[in-house]
């Protein structure tokens, strides 16, 4: 299987790219579930990075990583959407900047 | 020829992840978020099969795209009308100050990324064995060199799940308003 394609430089830009957007979303939406969509995004961008590097040396290690990575990506959207349901039971209104309780 | 196709694929689905990604942080509304969400991740499945990630791809596309991403729409639809107008950051201005400053930093290791290609060292070998990125090949790694990795990946799972079942659970919400 030969494919002279993009090579990892190109992936490496893209996946910058993915966290960057991801961490302006995380950073300036005030929306928990925008920001918790914002932090898949970051997740992705690492995961295209280790995954084109796992291409670029031959070994199937950043793949395993990857996939690490998604189940932790799992199980943040279980435990994130718990508390914003919990939020949204409560009727709290669905605003990080008006969660202060806990800031000092 | 199959030179030119391969790039083709690859800049099609690089401006859907862009587009789609910048399309989840603008969208006021939740849910159309969340489709972009999904988008983007087919998108990204189709870079990780140019990569020779067969599993992963496979994976990406049930896991995050099925599963997680089902859960995200139908909590949106659950808590329906409370998601409307998503607020944008308007309050302390250092949040607008950190995006700026992470938006800045990753640019430059985009850029030193692109600029150490002149290098020619980033350029991968064309050619790779039959059984990269083969499901096969990755559940022997998880079960040899990265076993602890697996172990905790798993206790990863069960502490989320028992933190969802706390989360969500009916009894502890109603205990605590009758407390309060």
């Amino acid at each position: 299987m030969t494919m002279h394609g993009p090579d990892i430089t190109w992936y490496l830009a893209l996946s910058g790219m993915m966290f960057t957007i991801g961490a302006i979303g995380v950073l300036v939406r005030r929306s928990p579930l925008i920001i918790l969509l914002s932090v898949e995004i970051m997740l992705n961008g690492a995961n295209l990075a280790l995954i084109a590097f796992s291409r670029h040396f031959g070994h199937a290690d950043g793949q395993v990583f990857a996939i690490a990575v998604m189940a932790v990506a799992a199980s943040e959207v279980v435990v994130g959407l718990g508390l914003i349901v919990a939020m949204g039971r409560r009727n709290i209104e669905l605003d990080v900047d008006k969660m202060r309780t806990l800031r000092g | 020829m199959s030179n030119i196709i391969v790039w083709v694929i690859w800049i099609v689905a690089a401006f859907a992840c862009i587009a789609s990604a910048v399309g989840v942080v603008t969208f006021s509304n939740p849910f159309y978020s969340a489709l972009a969400l999904i988008g983007n991740l087919s998108a990204l499945a189709v870079l990780y099969l140019l990569l020779g990630g067969e599993f992963v791809a496979a994976g990406q596309v049930l896991v995050y795209g099925g599963a997680v991403m089902v859960m995200f729409l139908f909590v949106i639809a659950y808590l329906g009308d409370k998601t409307d107008e998503a607020p944008w950051a308007g309050g302390p201005s250092w949040q607008i100050v950190g995006a700026v400053l992470a938006a800045a930093a990753v640019g430059t290791e985009v850029i030193f990324a692109i600029a150490s290609n002149s290098s020619s060292s980033l350029q991968h070998s064309p050619s790779i064995a039959r059984s990269f990125g083969s499901p096969e090949q990755i559940g022997r790694l998880f079960l040899t060199d990265h076993l602890i990795a697996f172990e905790v990946t798993s206790i990863v799972l069960l502490v989320a799940a028992v933190g969802g079942v706390v989360l969500g659970s009916h009894a502890r919400i109603t205990d605590d308003d009758a407390r309060a």
